[in-house]
């Protein structure tokens, strides 16, 4: 059948199973954009092409296929580069078309003409440069392939406009040959029993569940490992919901701004179990005093992940459900009591530090509402972030029940990502709503997506946490850099009247018995809700643990007021 | 011997970039890389030299397998290997010079491939130390300008190179112990 190269783009996307993408029209990648009338594909038409990168990442974490995102060549391409570096960090299967020059342009620094392949080398699993009709559907075929399979990532593909124009003889491959290209998946026996040796004797293991728990489908695995062996576990923050929050054996956020007991458990543990997690280090803090009695086993799909950072006794390279399911019939029952008692220990000294125990007097934290949000919601709702402040406490009091609901930008720290990620979830989930909670900073960096919310009547309800800073680099100000807020105070928009100029009911907060009717209104009115909550200025975001310091060595939150008024 | 790995890849475009783009980026410092056709035309070989000793030959091929076009990596270092790298050295010489030049040159096994009034090109084969052997004897004589290729290598008969992390590429024959294959 003979086909036009944009005609051959379309029809296999369509048998990937593409059903929605988001992007952004332009001289070179309007063939495209043409031929994508004529089939069963939705295009979400974003305001910026970082919002369609994004957008495509939300989608992906939640709905568990590839998303996809689309842009012109030069400036609508290099616009996505952001979000695919996010996708990159958090390793997020994204496919992203951009349109090129004309083949025989290549090189004449043409009109948007820009080295697309060569800038995103770094920041995609693999990309393409595709000059000829012909060479197509192979690629496009291999792209969902490897941005899907063993660790996932983002793909780019850049198309020359003639070879979208041009006509060629279609042929749909049946199978594809990437000889550099086959993920592991078991791991030999012999490792496997030396991990297994170590678990036996451990006796005071924990284990650091990642991304890569939910990115092999391991859930139940991870379960069964632990309660057999009884280990308590430590999540990163990609990893919160590996683990039920309310399981016994959850240790809740570990890192920089986890929890201190778990934060202890670790720096007292004498095995760590790391699994799909790759030891950033927002989560180890000072590496020469991580850990420094635990023996370290290490699962993981990529091996270059393996040894990086922390040196590990024993490796098993492949996927973490397959191996867990050959390594815990090797694992014998253990009992751990008296470790999971002495966490239970540090556990309620946290407790009894947390802001929610201080008397109620009026004022108005993040914390509060987002553990008014979380009992509101039941804990049951696919909440996407933007990065700081509010992302954090995001991921301290939402505590997560299931997987895939915390859809956030951890390796690359996106600012912005809340709004367009939210917006390709719903997507994922058009029966549901979605709930972004973003800071005033952050919010503004993507805010123009609030229209592509509006135009596809997506339900995505927007809370915006404001404190007039940009919290988090203030919150480091307060306490590395003397107070000196510099380049932090923001004079905000008034968003209830931004949310009214793109018409999206919207309501301002103050209050925290007021939080509670918020959130049921935002439940109640359908497409897209904001609500902004004036918070506390100038809080801080407890435990943390400073850069270049061991995890244990953490800055504790004041037990009251009178300690805070009497530190300062 | 300095860390010193083979890779096979396809032979695309742009797969060298790939491949110095991940050094650059991985911060990998490279004494020579030496890329070429080999025996099938849809593979081109790879000869990487390490800068020194210090950098973990493991990580190296750890990361090459991170690319979609690298299809094998073995670590070569302190394996028995024949190891290659050509030099052309253009010396000043008067014509009453060149005799002594010529000299040095059968005693390296090297060659006098071009002869000019007041300069010659020798070339020459080797391992890095002979090279460098015959350099230092040429140095005072005057070196005018000086090419290598880097170094190239191949295993000695049936031996093989070290693939530090069984699996890595999926496709390495990893047998559990009842020998069901696992990959």
């Amino acid at each position: 059948m003979i086909k036009t190269g944009a005609e051959i783009v379309c029809e296999c996307l369509v048998r990937e199973g593409v059903e929605v993408m988001f992007g952004y029209p332009g001289g070179a990648i309007m063939p495209v954009h043409d031929a994508l009338l004529e089939y069963p594909i939705h295009h979400v038409l974003t305001r910026h092409e970082q919002g369609a990168a994004m957008a495509a990442d939300g989608y992906a974490r939640a709905s568990g296929k590839v998303g996809v995102a689309i842009a012109t060549s030069g400036p609508g391409a290099t616009n996505l580069v952001t979000g695919i570096a996010s996708a990159m960090m958090d390793s997020s299967p994204i496919v992203c078309i951009t349109g090129q020059v004309a083949s025989y342009l290549i090189g004449g620094d043409a009109f948007q003409e820009t080295d697309v392949t060569g800038i995103t080398l770094p920041i995609t699993k693999h990309n393409y440069l595709v000059t000829q009709a012909d060479e197509l559907a192979q690629v496009i075929r291999e792209a969902f392939y490897i941005a899907r399979s063993g660790r996932p990532g983002p793909v780019l593909i850049d198309i020359c406009k003639d070879a979208q124009l041009e006509e060629t003889e279609f042929v749909y491959p049946e199978e594809i040959s990437l000889p550099g290209y086959h993920p592991p998946s078991h791991a030999p026996m012999s490792e496997l029993q030396k991990a297994a040796e170590l678990i036996n004797k451990a006796k005071r293991p924990v284990i650091l569940a990642g991304h890569g728990v939910m990115m092999s489908g391991g859930i139940d695995e991870l379960k069964l490992f632990a309660e057999k062996t009884q280990t308590p576990v430590a999540m990163t923050l990609l990893g919160l919901g590996a683990l039920p929050a309310s399981h016994p054996y959850a240790l809740g956020m570990m890192g920089m701004h986890g929890e201190a007991y778990c934060n202890n458990a670790i720096q007292n543990s004498d095995l760590l179990l790391a699994f799909g997690m790759r030891f950033d280090d927002r989560v180890t803090g000072k590496l020469r005093e991580y850990a420094p009695r635990a023996q370290k086993i290490h699962i993981e799909i990529d091996p270059s992940e393996v040894h990086k950072n922390v040196a590990v006794d024993v490796v098993l390279v492949g996927d973490l459900k397959t191996i867990l399911n050959d390594l815990t019939p090797l694992a014998e029952p253990s009992d751990h009591e008296e470790w999971l008692d002495t966490i239970n220990e540090w556990r309620a000294d946290s407790e009894e530090r947390d802001i929610l125990s201080w008397p109620d007097e009026d004022q108005l934290f993040t914390a509060h509402v987002i553990k008014s949000f979380w009992k509101t919601t039941d804990g049951d709702e696919i909440l996407t972030t933007g990065v700081g402040q509010h992302q954090m406490w995001t991921a301290q009091y939402y505590q997560q029940e299931k997987p895939n609901r915390l859809i956030t930008s951890g390796g690359a720290g996106t600012m912005g990502f809340g709004l367009p990620s939210a917006i390709g979830a719903w997507f994922a989930h058009p029966e549901k709503e979605i709930w972004t909670i973003e800071g005033d900073g952050s919010i503004q960096m993507t805010i123009q997506e609030l229209a592509t919310a509006v135009q596809e009547g997506a339900n995505v309800k927007i809370m915006i946490i404001n404190n007039n800073f940009l919290g988090m680099v203030r919150q480091w100000q307060e306490f590395f850099f003397d107070k000196r807020y510099a380049a932090t105070p923001l004079t905000g928009p008034d968003f209830v009247k931004v949310a009214e100029a793109y018409g999206i009911p919207a309501m301002l907060i103050t209050e925290n018995k007021e939080v509670p009717n918020a959130i049921k209104f935002a439940k109640n009115t359908p497409g897209p809700v904001l609500i902004e909550y004036q918070v506390e200025k100038e809080d801080a975001v407890y435990p943390m643990v400073p850069a270049g310091a061991a995890l244990d060595e953490m800055i504790r939150r004041p037990i009251s007021r009178e300690e805070k008024a009497g530190a300062k | 011997m300095q860390p010193t790995l083979i890779a096979k890849v396809e032979n695309k475009p742009g797969v060298l970039n790939r491949v110095a783009s991940l050094f650059r980026r991985r911060n990998f410092n490279i004494e020579s890389m030496n890329v070429g056709r080999t025996e099938d035309p849809d593979i081109s070989r790879m000869t990487i030299v390490m800068e020194n000793q210090d950098i973990d030959a493991r990580k190296v091929e750890a990361n090459l397998y991170k690319l979609v076009n690298v299809i094998d990596v073995q670590d070569v270092t302190n394996h028995p290997t024949v190891l290659r790298d050509l030099a052309l050295i253009k010396v000043s010489s008067t014509p009453d010079q060149r005799s002594e030049i010529s000299n040095l040159a059968n005693i390296f096994r090297a060659k006098i491939v071009d002869v000019a009034p007041d300069s010659v090109i020798v070339e020459i084969a080797g391992t890095e130390d002979k090279i460098e052997g015959l350099v230092e004897l040429l140095r005072p004589i005057g070196i005018q300008e000086m090419v290598r290729t880097g170094q190239v290598a191949m295993l000695r008969g049936t031996s093989t190179g070290v693939r530090h992390t069984p699996g890595a590429n999926g496709n390495n024959n990893i047998k559990s112990k009842n020998g069901r294959q696992l990959n």
